[in-house]
């Protein structure tokens, strides 16, 4: 889907995505050149909907994970159903969790812990983020998308 | 037309852009993400050279046994073989082949699939889930029923597209009953090699097995044989094969589908009980006729020289 605006005949450009609450998907449209933005609201059954495709609304900005969906989705999975081996690229330029980061980090499930890890480091590592803090995981998730996360 | 109408000044006219006329493209592209999805699911596939579904038209069939002893009988024979189970909500593959729980092990971009005692590569929901609990989804608290096949439909896709599956001979898909998730999977693998329906004796069997294969013919996936499971019963004592159902549904579905009996199975206590422990040495050399049998079908480039 696209987004015109009228007024200056441009298309709105995809700001972010957010989860205002109950269920509802919001995702923000912003004009370039007037800067007036938009944000369109699925309720909850197109928000499952399209979570349930594997899509993301707004375009993925990080490759899709093995399993994603499947992760992401089942309610029943094994709290150590996986073993995420660490990211092999630039291990080096690794950022570090502080210790906020990690505590929170601790409190996603299991099953798709290792997955959500390994995306807040690759945002970190591709902006050349040193340390990661809750605060850069805020950022990463509106950017990213990474709504429930 | 009132007053006040008739005085304002006339619209300004005003034509929409339309979709294709707004071209400095559509980030979510949802359907590309959609048509993403499908290429990784043909690049995983790329060096697996047949994908075979097991089938059934209904429950209790079987068919989890014959899918694991199909795999094992071939891996025996030195063939690279992968069983990916499907069916989701029933998942028995994983134990059947002896495969204990452990992590699924998570690398760049892919999932290794848990190499059984036999040499098997499987995924299973099993591997996820955990014991005794159903799949059930993170859903909002009404119309799931909205969803669910997608979110179903969704995990086999991963489950094809996201495991490290390597070079295989012949991946078995170990379908759950009923035909509705083989359309799934023959849009998901357009080149599907084929299907092995699976039935007992009964004639309930072979109507509800029937469907399955009329399915099938529907969306031209050739039927490349059927096993007839629990025709008889093998006595643990003196090895004698009894009557157990009567009816004759293995050589009736190969009669009317065109497709070979690949073979016929009776009930052995000694197959099920290894089966149950995880142990496949019987339940392969049951099934190693119907295996080969089953090569022979897929054609001269599937018949890997069995080592010796």
């Amino acid at each position: 889907m696209k987004f015109l605006c009228i007024e200056c005949d441009r298309q709105m450009a995809f700001a972010e995505r957010e989860l205002p609450g109950d269920g509802t998907l919001a995702a923000v449209f912003a004009c370039p050149a007037c800067g007036r933005s938009v944000a369109m609201l699925t309720n909850p059954m197109e928000t499952q909907l399209v979570s349930s495709l594997g899509v993301q609304i707004g375009g993925r900005s990080v490759p899709e994970q093995p399993f994603e969906l499947t992760r992401s989705a089942v309610a029943t999975g094994r709290e150590d159903a996986f073993a995420d081996a660490p990211a092999t690229a630039a291990p080096a330029g690794r950022p570090v969790w502080d210790e906020a980061a990690r505590e929170r980090l601790g409190r996603v499930p299991s099953f798709v812990r290792g997955m959500v890890q390994r995306i807040y480091a690759d945002y970190a590592a591709e902006r050349k983020i040193a340390v990661i803090t809750p605060e850069v995981m805020d950022t990463a998730r509106r950017e990213l998308g990474l709504e429930g996360m | 037309m009132s007053e006040k109408a008739s005085e304002a000044p006339p619209a300004k006219a005003r034509r929409l852009r339309t979709y294709a006329e707004v071209t400095e493209g559509d980030r979510s592209n949802l359907l590309g993400q959609v048509v993403a999805q499908r290429e990784r699911v043909s690049e995983r596939l790329a060096t697996v050279r047949h994908v075979v579904a097991v089938v059934s038209g209904k429950g209790g069939v079987g068919k989890s046994l014959v899918s694991a002893g199909l795999a094992a009988a071939l891996a025996g024979t030195g063939r690279s073989i992968g069983l990916l189970d499907a069916d989701l909500h029933g998942p028995t593959a994983a134990r059947m082949l002896g495969v204990r729980e452990a992590s699924l092990v998570v690398r760049e971009g892919e999932v290794e699939p848990k190499l059984a005692p036999s040499g098997v590569r499987v995924m299973s929901s099993d591997l996820l889930l955990e014991e005794g609990a159903p799949l059930a989804w993170r859903e909002p608290g009404h119309d799931g029923f909205v969803w669910r096949g997608t979110l179903a439909a969704g995990m086999l896709r991963e489950f094809l597209g996201d495991v490290a599956w390597g070079r295989l001979d012949l991946l078995l898909v170990d379908m759950p009953p009923g035909s509705e998730r083989l359309d799934t999977l023959a849009e998901l693998v357009p080149g599907l090699a084929g299907i092995v329906v699976v039935t007992i004796p009964s004639d309930a069997s072979y109507r509800a097995v029937k469907r399955a294969a009329e399915a099938a013919r529907s969306r031209r996936i050739p039927i490349l044989g059927v096993v007839e499971n629990m025709a008889g019963y093998r006595c643990p004592g003196c090895r004698a094969d009894g009557p157990l159902f009567a009816g004759d549904a293995g050589d009736r579905l190969a009669r009317e589908t065109g497709a070979p009996l690949l073979a016929r199975i009776p009930f052995d206590p000694a197959v099920q009980a290894g089966i149950d422990a995880g142990e496949t040495t019987a339940a392969a050399a049951a099934l190693a006729p119907a295996a080969e049998a089953l090569v022979a079908r897929l054609g001269p480039e599937a018949r890997v020289e069995p080592r010796p």
